[in-house]
């Protein structure tokens, strides 16, 4: 099982290390260094790396690698999920997971660890169970408690932990109940030089903030179900129920969670909600290049399109670049070649347009590799899939909650080559 | 460091008391000092303060071992965050101060009686991390009744603290019977219980290879499925990688287990998803394939492995390398699913480089032109090592999807055009490729490649253009001019270019004999004079050797046509492949590799089978079998290296039987230095020598060597076969043949599998093998050769394989041996070096033999002889050894015994004790006198052996041993 954690910032330093068995040296670290060093990007360094006598498995995350030593056989997928389990804690607690957050904390973050695996074997990890056993730092708690002499640990065995509802404490009272969802989609995609899409595909989840009183019972269906093929849902969704009427029946945990993902992949549901016209060339020879780029809205039902961001990579070989934008603003990083442009919101009438002159090393040849554009953008109010929910309703309690579902679709990682 | 501290410095002048960094500012002198003072106040909040910072200063690896006594002082607290504070401190430190740690046993028994299950629990959970023996003693009483808490929060608590024990002290464990409550344990009411209870199982089975510790029955399989649902994602992954240990009854229960294991597969947690995915894969097995259900669980397996694919980049690295398998073994779950795998530029390196590979597994004639128009795009990427992949890729293409290969060829020039130097480079390797696999069909482009010619610097580059130009030297003009040029830096290029260049001279002389005769005197005094490599100056020799004894057999064996290549050579072996697939998930599926190959500690892994398919014909081993038969005998040992034994083997011919007169002809020539020795050699060698210089010296063996191995006669080839028929016929020998074991494992010797054993059947020695194919090509051309031995054994006959070995087929072969071959001794006495050959490869093993097989039949000595020989023997070449366990009456030994040809001379009796005298005679000559003592009701014999060579008197107790006991 997991052996030990080594948290690594940016720089290659380790800031905090622990040992859930015997204590491994730090010097296992330096395997893990030289992979830092080969790789060219921080990302870059494979989360698998093996030792004489150990495995190093490792997540970026916030710029921090937390590196999971292991000895024997243990499924790597376990380990990874695990790390990010702790990352998520962390920022539950925290606010942030930053290295600075960690060392302020360092002792609340020394206990969770504690608490969250025993000898390697995973404990509590539920976030719900863990601020029952630990109360998360809070500026007001800690001035009560340096005031009263109190601590942050609880003394309660933490009740959800034992109970058929293991993610849910009992007791819990509200004065207003209410139960918020979000359903967010995010769209994959792929489009060629063309236009036309190569991959398309929208991963959706729907992220619950439910605060209600005592044990309340949920159902929540949809207009159309039979989007959702593939999902992956929350322990508290009984499973049975959805497979014979497609409807998510569950006893929500308290705060905040993700009730479901779902992954929409069949092209023709998805819709592309932006195009973009693009005229990226460099002539051999000259030391000039032309730019130009135009977005327009594609399939988006009327909604108006937010919070367009561009960014693209261009070629080594481009010094600076010169352009003029119809609206918002652009940067170019001379050092990283990395070029954004804030377009802000697409106006239908008068489409939003960044033309110019990129200047080019001179006499080096024409740079190989054509940009890759990427694109945010946000449309409020609409799940691209086409998802509604059509009713939520409570059993098992007597008050009447206040109800909210918002929609909203984004871009994942939508992709233009050029 | 001192930078870190001196930023936490600031952030405390800025007055951010409340946070935990101020604890960290204390590092100056005197800091341990002020410390215990703190520890030792009388103000609680002081105290607390005070042990905050102690485990500060430890969390970031400074030494505060110093301050045990004052921090096990502030453990007896009703406090509860104080008390864990000190339990963490105990933890880091108790190791290196034993005898203080007793101190804080007394508060921890009377924490394991609290009344609040969480102190309980914190208790035993925290006694089972201290690493001192002293205090594991304690431990014992206090885990047991946690072990039998009513609470459930405990009693899981205690499951992992015996997992904890079981690491410091096994033997503690096992003497306590805490293994037996731990499967009790396992029937527990609560799941939680259950998952720990199968988790802490799991980690101590795997020190423990035999023991049956996880004992699977259909019971406790259905209690786990039921707890499967209610626990925890981590019990389930826990549960899950339980599950794929069993192995059902039959179909209908596989069904069964599958149909409540699939809603796992909507799991938010991946690992779950995949441990998932690998009951399924497995169970699956054994679903017949017409049944409605294995299609439904199909469809079903797809869309979480998709999912996978949308998550963080770490996870979708690890769900990548598990589903290359999975598109191995059944690419039809995945086939409609090519585009998830096409490739984001920003994806992390690892990512993409792993979904190319899968992208070329799915490659079919449907898709094949999205998948190259994609691979194009890649081509013109910035990431050099993923562009070079790329390019390979489109070739891969080309020699698996036969209809794209056309395109695929197109797409290279166009590529080549672009002049980018290592797309270049990288699209004439896998052009190379396309020529063997399609050969006289794309020969037209070979213009367009000579025009880059100048621009190859790597040596694979290098060796394939230069291949290239001599393979089709006819149809390029130029080629010798090419070739020359090449040959001017001869020296400075790598090992691979030399080689390549020299084979391309030769063959450009064969087809073009006028005008390349100076080139080719050129390139073979370079190969042979100025070349330190023995690889090239070999191959130079046999060259030299080949055209100036018989040009046109030279013709034969150097223009020989190439068998064609196929993109079978990217896939796993399918032995592997399966016990992969049982491993989906782990370590083991990330670096496609068996676990017994690199995990340490995992001891005498299991190699896990997937589960025979119901109703089908396959035969394929139970697990229970493999297993006996891997723990059977120290397992024989496969030699790695060619290197260290070359210089023997060189000495032997490795003749396949099916050949005919002229065998260095009928053997396709390949480029390995050791099969164009093998071929070739005999012939040669029979040859005329005097052909070129330095000729022995070139052989590293003096030919006087050579007779000896050779002169292994054919005597009674026929005879056995007749002595086999009686053997066959099933007629009681009486002589102890071990049974067979697996002496090489497929995965070492390319699919095949060699397992054997020895015999003496009727006066003749006799190897008895199986052979299996286990890859999936025809395996023909067998032949064996012994490596010089202890006792001379040799093989007194060829191998007798008469039929092409098909895939899945085995065949059972007899050798007959005589002892007359080289002598060498060897150690252990009996090990015997074996080298095996067939069409693919020369595969070296080694194994022993039971030296009771070299017992000859006249072995019986004269009584007087016998009494003045074991007079003559002096004493200290008398051993003695113990047989155990062994309940056989002295007659009846001494009958089974004979028919190993050990005989009894003697038999006197003294106070109920039997004493046998007997005596051996090994095939060298060498006499072997024994005493064997048997007491009446004793289990136990004694034999006393007397020998002149003293060294054999361990096998032949070995022999005894294994007479007496089969």
């Amino acid at each position: 099982m997991i052996h030990s954690l080594f948290l690594v910032n940016a720089s290659g330093d380790i800031f905090l290390e622990k040992h859930w068995k015997s204590v491994v040296s730090r010097s296992v670290c330096d395997y893990f260094f030289e992979a830092q060093e080969r790789a060219t990007e921080p990302e870059n360094v494979p989360p698998v790396i093996s030792t004489p006598h150990h495995y190093l498995i490792s997540v970026l995350r916030h710029r921090i690698y937390f590196v999971a030593v292991i000895q024997s056989e243990v499924p790597p997928l376990f380990v990874i999920e695990f790390l990010h389990r702790v990352v998520d804690t962390f920022q539950d607690y925290f606010g942030v997971c930053t290295e600075a957050a960690i060392k302020d904390n360092v002792v609340v973050v020394y206990e969770l660890l504690e608490e969250m695996l025993d000898n390697g074997f995973p404990l509590a990890t539920e976030s719900n169970i863990l601020k029952e056993l630990i109360k998360p730092p809070t500026i007001l708690r800690t001035m009560v408690n340096t005031i009263t002499g109190s601590t942050n640990v609880g003394e309660q065995l933490p009740t959800g932990q034992l109970s058929v509802v293991p993610w849910r404490r009992t007791g819990v009272k509200y004065t207003n109940n209410e139960a918020y969802f979000d359903v967010v989609e995010e769209i994959d995609a792929i489009i060629d030089k063309s236009g036309s899409t190569i991959t398309a595909e929208i991963q959706g989840v729907i992220d619950a903030c439910v605060k209600l009183t005592g044990m309340p019972d949920l159902t929540l269906s949809f207009m159309n179900p039979r989007l959702l093929d593939d999902v992956s849902f929350h322990p508290c969704v009984r499973f049975k129920r959805w497979e014979a009427e497609r409807i998510l029946s569950f006893i929500p945990p308290d705060g905040n969670f993700r009730l479901l993902s779902y992954h929409v992949s069949s092209q023709n549901l998805v819709a592309i909600p932006v195009y973009v016209k693009h005229n990226i060339t460099f002539r051999e020879g000259s030391s000039q290049g032309r730019f130009d780029l135009t977005l327009g809205p594609k399939q988006t039902m009327g909604k108006a399109v937010e919070a367009v961001l561009v960014s693209s990579q261009l070629p080594r070989g481009v010094l600076n670049a010169n352009l003029n934008p119809s609206q918002g603003t652009y940067t170019f990083d001379p050092v990283t070649k990395l070029l954004t442009w804030d377009v802000g919101k697409i106006n239908p009438q008068k489409l939003p347009s960044l033309k110019g002159t990129m200047s080019l090393q001179a006499g080096a040849s024409k740079p190989d590799e054509n940009p890759t554009i990427n694109i945010q953008l946000k449309i409020q109010q609409m799940a691209i899939s086409g998802l509604k929910v059509n009713r939520l309703d409570m059993y098992g309690e007597k008050y009447k909650p206040f109800k909210g579902i918002k929609y909203m679709t984004k871009a994942g990682k939508f992709q233009v080559r050029t | 460091m001192q930078e870190w501290a001196n930023q936490l410095c600031e952030n405390r002048q800025f007055g951010s008391k409340m946070t935990d960094s101020k604890y960290f500012t204390t590092t100056k002198k005197g800091e341990i000092f002020e410390l215990k003072a703190e520890l030792n106040s009388d103000k609680k909040e002081k105290k607390k303060e005070a042990v905050k910072k102690v485990i500060a200063s430890m969390t970031v690896g400074k030494d505060v071992s110093a301050l045990f006594p004052d921090v096990v002082n502030c453990m007896q607290t009703d406090n509860l965050e104080l008390k864990k504070l000190v339990y963490l401190y105990l933890m880091n430190y108790a190791k290196s101060q034993p005898d203080m740690a007793i101190m804080a046993v007394n508060t921890f028994v009377k924490d394991c009686e609290d009344p609040n299950p969480l102190i309980r629990a914190l208790a035993v959970r925290t006694m089972g991390c201290i690493r001192v023996d002293k205090i594991t003693e304690y431990l014992c009483e206090p885990l047991r009744k946690c072990l039998k808490d009513e609470d459930p929060y405990v009693r899981k608590t205690a499951a992992v603290c015996v997992a904890k024990l079981h690491d410091i002290n096994a033997q503690l464990v096992e003497d306590q019977g805490f293994l037996d409550t731990l499967k009790d344990l396992i029937s527990d009411s609560n799941p939680m219980v259950v998952a720990n209870a199968v988790a802490a199982l799991s980690e101590i089975a795997e020190s423990h290879p035999n023991s049956n510790l996880l004992d699977l029955n259909p019971q406790t399989i259905n209690k786990l499925l039921t707890a499967l649902n209610e626990c925890t994602e981590w019990g389930q992954i826990f549960i899950l990688d339980c599950l794929a240990n069993y192995t059902p009854r039959d179909d209908r229960e596989s069904q069964s287990i599958c149909e409540r294991v699939t809603p796992r597969l909507s799991h938010a947690n991946s690992a779950v998803v995949l441990s998932a995915v690998k009951v399924l894969m497995k169970f699956m097995e054994m679903l017949p394939k017409d049944l409605d259900y294995y299609g439904t669980l199909l469809k079903k397996l797809a869309p979480p492995l998709v999912t996978l694919l949308s998550a963080e980049p770490e996870l979708q690295y690890v769900a990548l390398r598990n589903i290359n398998l999975i598109v191995q073994r059944r690419p039809e779950i995945l086939k409609h699913e090519m585009k998830v795998f096409f490739v984001k530029y920003n994806d992390p390196i690892y990512v993409k480089l792993e979904k190319l590979d899968i992208m070329i597994r799915l490659a079919s004639q449907a898709n094949i032109a999205q998948v190259l128009a994609e691979l194009k795009e890649y081509a013109t990427e910035v990431d050099v090592d993923f562009v070079r992949k790329a390019v390979r890729a489109i070739g891969r293409c080309a020699i698996k999807v036969e209809q794209s290969a056309e395109r695929c060829v197109s797409t290279l020039l166009d590529l080549i055009q672009t002049k980018v130097n290592y797309v270049v480079q990288e699209a004439i390797v896998v052009i190379k490729d396309i020529f063997r696999k399609y050969p006289n069909k794309y020969e037209s482009v070979i213009a367009t490649l000579c025009e880059n010619l100048d621009s190859l610097d790597e040596p694979e580059a290098r060796a394939a253009m230069i291949w290239i130009v001599g393979e089709y030297a006819e149809r390029i003009d130029n080629a010798d001019e090419l070739l020359e040029s090449f040959l001017e830096g001869f020296h400075d290029e790598s090992t691979q270019v030399q080689l390549q260049l020299l084979t391309a001279i030769v063959k450009l002389f064969l087809k073009k004999p006028t005008e390349t005769q100076e080139l080719v005197q050129q390139v073979l005094s370079l190969a042979t004079q100025d070349s330190d490599n023995p690889d090239l100056r070999d191959r130079g020799y046999i060259y030299w050797r080949l055209l100036s004894t018989d040009p046109v057999a030279a013709k034969e064996v150097v223009l020989a046509e190439k068998p064609l290549i196929s993109e079978e050579t990217d896939l796993i072996e399918p032995t592997l492949l399966e016990e992969l697939i049982c491993h989906i998930g782990t370590l083991a599926s990330v670096y496609h590799k068996p676990p017994s190959a690199f995990v340490e500690g995992s001891r005498g892994v299991q190699h896990k089978r997937l589960p025979a398919t119901a109703n089908s014909g396959e035969s394929v081993e139970s697990p229970d079998a493999s297993s006996a038969a891997a723990v059977a005998d120290a397992p024989p040992a496969v030699i790695p290296s060619q290197g260290d034994l070359l210089g023997d083997l060189l000495n032997l011919d490795l003749t396949p039987t099916t050949t005919g007169p002229t065998p260095a002809v009928s053997t396709g020539i390949q480029m390995g230095a050791m099969d164009l020795l093998g071929g070739g050699l005999d012939s040669l060698l029979g040859g005329d020598l005097g052909g070129s210089p330095a000729m022995g010296a070139g052989f590293g063996a003096p030919p006087a060597a050579m007779p000896a191995s050779f002169a292994a006669p054919v005597s009674g080839g026929g005879l056995d076969d007749l002595f086999d028929l009686g053997g066959g016929v099933g007629l009681p020998m009486g002589a102890y043949s071990p049974p067979k074991t697996v002496w090489v494992p497929a995965m070492k010797a390319k699919g095949l599998e060699i397992s054997g054993t020895f015999a003496r059947r009727a006066g003749v020695i006799q190897m008895e093998m199986t052979l299996s194919n286990k890859a999936m090509s025809v395996m023909t051309d067998f032949a064996i050769q012994f490596n010089r031995n202890s006792f001379g054994l040799a093989p007194a006959g060829p191998l007798q394989v008469l039929i092409p070995l098909s895939p899945n087929q085995s065949i059972e072969v007899t050798l007959p041996l005589n002892t007359v071959g080289p002598v060498m001794k060897m150690d252990p006495l009996s090990n015997l070096q074996v080298a095996v050959k067939n069409n693919i490869d020369v595969f070296y093993f080694s194994c022993q033999y039971p030296i009771s097989i070299l017992f000859v039949e006249d072995g019986k000595m004269e009584r007087q002889v016998f009494l003045a020989t074991w007079k003559d023997i002096p004493n200290e070449n008398e051993s003695q050894f113990q047989i155990k366990d062994c309940h056989l009456s002295s007659d009846a030994a001494s009958s089974k015994l004979q028919g190993s040809n050990i005989f009894t001379i003697a038999k006197r009796t003294v106070d109920g004790q039997d004493m046998l005298y007997q005596s051996m005679k090994l095939s060298n000559g060498i006499w072997v006198l024994a005493e064997l003592r048997v007491q009446a009701g004793n289990p136990n014999y004694t034999v006393s052996l007397k020998c002149r060579a003293l060294e054999v008197s361990q096998c032949v107790f070995q022999s005894y041993e294994a007479v007496l006991k089969n």
